[in-house]
């Protein structure tokens, strides 16, 4: 029993010639997250939130302003959640549809923290790999910087800028941009103290790459799992500050809204039995914080090369 | 004689150590991990350097390619002294000086593809290259250095530390460097792969004329195939002398032990060789032995070693030795 020779060698032909398709770190990072079943649950119910807060308009039966008139003065009693008069969340004290509300809410507060979150990977990586990779007194100067920022009280600082400027959606983005890099950057630093060593490095150095190259080519690729999984991290945080501002009365300002908001508009109202108005916004809330949460420890858990 | 393509003159390297916790006015102190050598590579020729771990080779390795910041001497490269370049300039000039490393794996981004890592060398000196033809001389060089060049989309992962090293060996040639230095190429490796290794060096060094600095702590691969060896101890050069004369009759106290090191393959010559063994641990290269600096280990010191540096004695046929009472051993001309 031989086998076919023409067979043989097409077979031969088809091993050689046949560009094989490497397994990247990545792809190996991606294999162990799916493993995972509280990151994988994590990522379902974020995505349901996303597609809620995006789609979640196509349902609702009331705009997020408009007024239900026949509810007014009357919510507590009649405002309850209904599929018969649309509101299926319910009312907020003024008459307004919950429903197109949370959906508004939940956008904007994962906008906010996703916002924040990119401005500290993009910020915070080039910042932290420039100063870990040059050393020296540049990165005493960078370093140092970024102390006497964090130094600042954040809160305080972020809610005199609301006060000073107008509460406005914009300055909030600012505020937090301003604040959520310099973790970040820190991380990266370190990273990059510790990645800049390696050989490799160093080879690129002798063959003679340009040092900013250097650290988009070699430093940065080789830190982008610990930043995802930080900047995943970060976005609760971020949202829960946002939460927080709101809460005060400072955040997002009407019409527009947040969960911070809602929670808040809704802490209110509870003494008066309508528990419908904190119960929906929080369980977004709560939901949203875990489901990040949850992926991010995923990611991290992927993508820690110790645990090889 | 044709004119070195490398030469080294008066070459040293000292880091500056600061201590932990000391004041930041108290003076760091200096370890002088490369101290005054010299030596020229000829065109075409191979130059092993060999030490123990410490010696300061691989420091010496790193200055020549320009990684580690000098701080005294002269590199020549092609008659061109590296240190009056500009880093413009330099950065261009780096083109001609490769280097292969000791860890394969190390030496390679991980996140990058192999075809990605072999070609960074062609694109960052000649960006303009169309990527076919890129592609192109990253196959030709792969399958040179014996590697499928289907393998091209793969990670360095994916690879076993021999296939690393042709890798990283790959990517030091494909831009024809007129110098290629290699540090400690194979000690990383199986014993079984060195060999395939060492072999593949020397093939790559015949067909593409490349001038070459083998560096390693083990003479018997060395001697394969240098043709000039320089044996170095705490950053200094203890004796130089072509490959046949420095490992069949040394004279220095050290090369000779650093030989007697090296096992024979049969037994009974193995039995009744004479040993020289050295005892003892590398000194600190923080706080080295005044005079000559293997005194302190050496087993034929004597009181005036302590004294002066000894002097680089040129014992007439390119071979020349750093100690007063050297003296030439025979060692079985077979044994090595
Ligand atoms: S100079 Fe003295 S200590 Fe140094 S190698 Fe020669 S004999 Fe030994």
């Amino acid at each position: 029993m031989y086998p076919d020779k023409a067979k043989m060698e097409s077979l031969v032909e088809a091993t050689e010639l046949a560009e094989v398709r490497g397994r990247s770190l990545w792809s190996d990072a991606r294999a162990r997250f799916i493993r995972n079943k509280a990151a994988v649950g994590g990522l379902i119910i974020l995505i349901l939130i996303l597609a809620f807060s995006l789609f979640g308009q196509v349902f609702q039966a009331w705009s997020n302003e408009a007024i239900d008139w026949k509810l007014v003065g009357r919510v507590t009693q009649i405002g309850g959640p209904s599929f018969e008069n649309g509101h299926y969340f319910g009312a907020d004290d003024l008459g307004r549809d919950l429903y197109a509300r949370v959906v508004q809410g939940t956008g904007i507060s994962i906008m906010v923290g996703v916002v924040g979150s990119l401005v500290a990977v993009i910020v915070g990586t080039l910042y932290g790999a420039t100063a870990g990779y040059f050393g020296g007194r540049l990165d005493n100067i960078m370093m140092r910087t970024v102390d006497v920022l964090m130094s600042i009280p954040f809160m305080f600082v972020l809610i005199l800028m609301l006060v000073i400027w107008g509460r406005s959606i914009t300055m909030l983005f600012v505020g937090i941009g301003l604040i959520s890099w310099l973790d970040m950057a820190r991380i990266v630093r370190g990273q990059t103290l510790s990645i800049k060593n390696k050989e490799f490095v160093e080879t690129a150095v002798a063959i003679g790459v340009r040092p900013f190259t250097i650290i988009l080519r070699h430093i940065v690729p080789n830190l982008l799992g610990i930043v995802v999984v930080y900047a995943t991290l970060l976005i609760p945080g971020l949202i829960m500050a946002e939460s927080f501002i709101s809460f005060l009365g400072l955040g997002v300002q009407e019409p527009m809204t947040s969960l911070g908001a809602l929670i808040q508009g809704g802490s209110k109202q509870m003494l008066y039995g309508a528990w419908w108005q904190i119960a929906f916004p929080l369980f977004f809330f709560l939901a949203t914080l875990f489901a990040f949460t949850f992926v991010g420890d995923g990611l991290r858990d992927a993508l820690d090369p110790k645990d090889r | 004689m044709t004119a070195p393509i490398l030469s080294v003159k008066d070459l040293s390297v000292t880091f500056d150590v600061r201590q932990q916790g000391a004041w930041p006015w108290t003076p760091a102190r200096k370890l002088h991990a490369v101290n005054k050598v010299n030596f020229d590579l000829k065109p075409g020729e191979c130059l092993g350097v060999v030490g123990e771990s410490g010696s300061g080779k691989s420091t010496l390795a790193r200055a020549i390619v320009g990684t580690v910041p000098t701080s005294g001497g002269q590199i020549l490269v092609d008659g061109r002294d590296l240190a009056s370049m500009s880093p413009e300039e330099r950065r261009v000039h780096r083109r001609d000086v490769q280097m292969v490393f000791q860890d394969p794996l190390a030496a390679l981004n991980p996140r990058m593809t192999v075809g990605e890592i072999i070609a960074e060398p062609l694109i960052t000196h000649e960006p303009n290259t169309p990527r076919a033809e890129v592609k192109k001389r990253v196959s030709e060089l792969m399958e040179r250095v014996g590697l499928l060049p289907n393998l091209i989309n793969r990670y360095p992962h994916e690879f076993s530390g021999g296939q690393c090293q042709r890798i990283g060996i790959a990517r030091a040639l494909i831009l024809r460097p007129k110098l290629l230095i290699c540090d400690e190429p194979v000690s990383a490796l199986d014993v079984s792969v060195q060999a395939q290794v060492v072999n593949l060096l020397m093939e790559l060094q015949r067909d593409f004329g490349l001038s070459m600095i083998f560096i390693a702590h083990d003479l018997s691969v060395v001697k394969h195939i240098s043709d000039e060896i320089v044996v170095m101890y705490l950053g200094t050069v203890m004796e130089q002398a072509n490959a046949r004369t420095l490992t069949t009759k040394p004279s220095h106290p050290y090369s000779q032990a650093l030989i007697s090191a090296v096992p024979i393959p049969d037994p009974v010559l193995e039995r009744a060789r004479p040993r020289a063994v050295i005892e003892g641990e590398l000194p600190s290269p923080l706080n080295p032995p005044s005079g000559c600096v293997f005194r302190t280990r050496c087993p034929k010191a004597q009181a005036s070693c302590a004294g002066d540096r000894p002097a680089l004695l040129d014992l007439g046929n390119d071979h020349t030795v750093a100690c007063p009472f050297h003296e030439e051993v025979d060692v079985l001309a077979a044994a090595v």
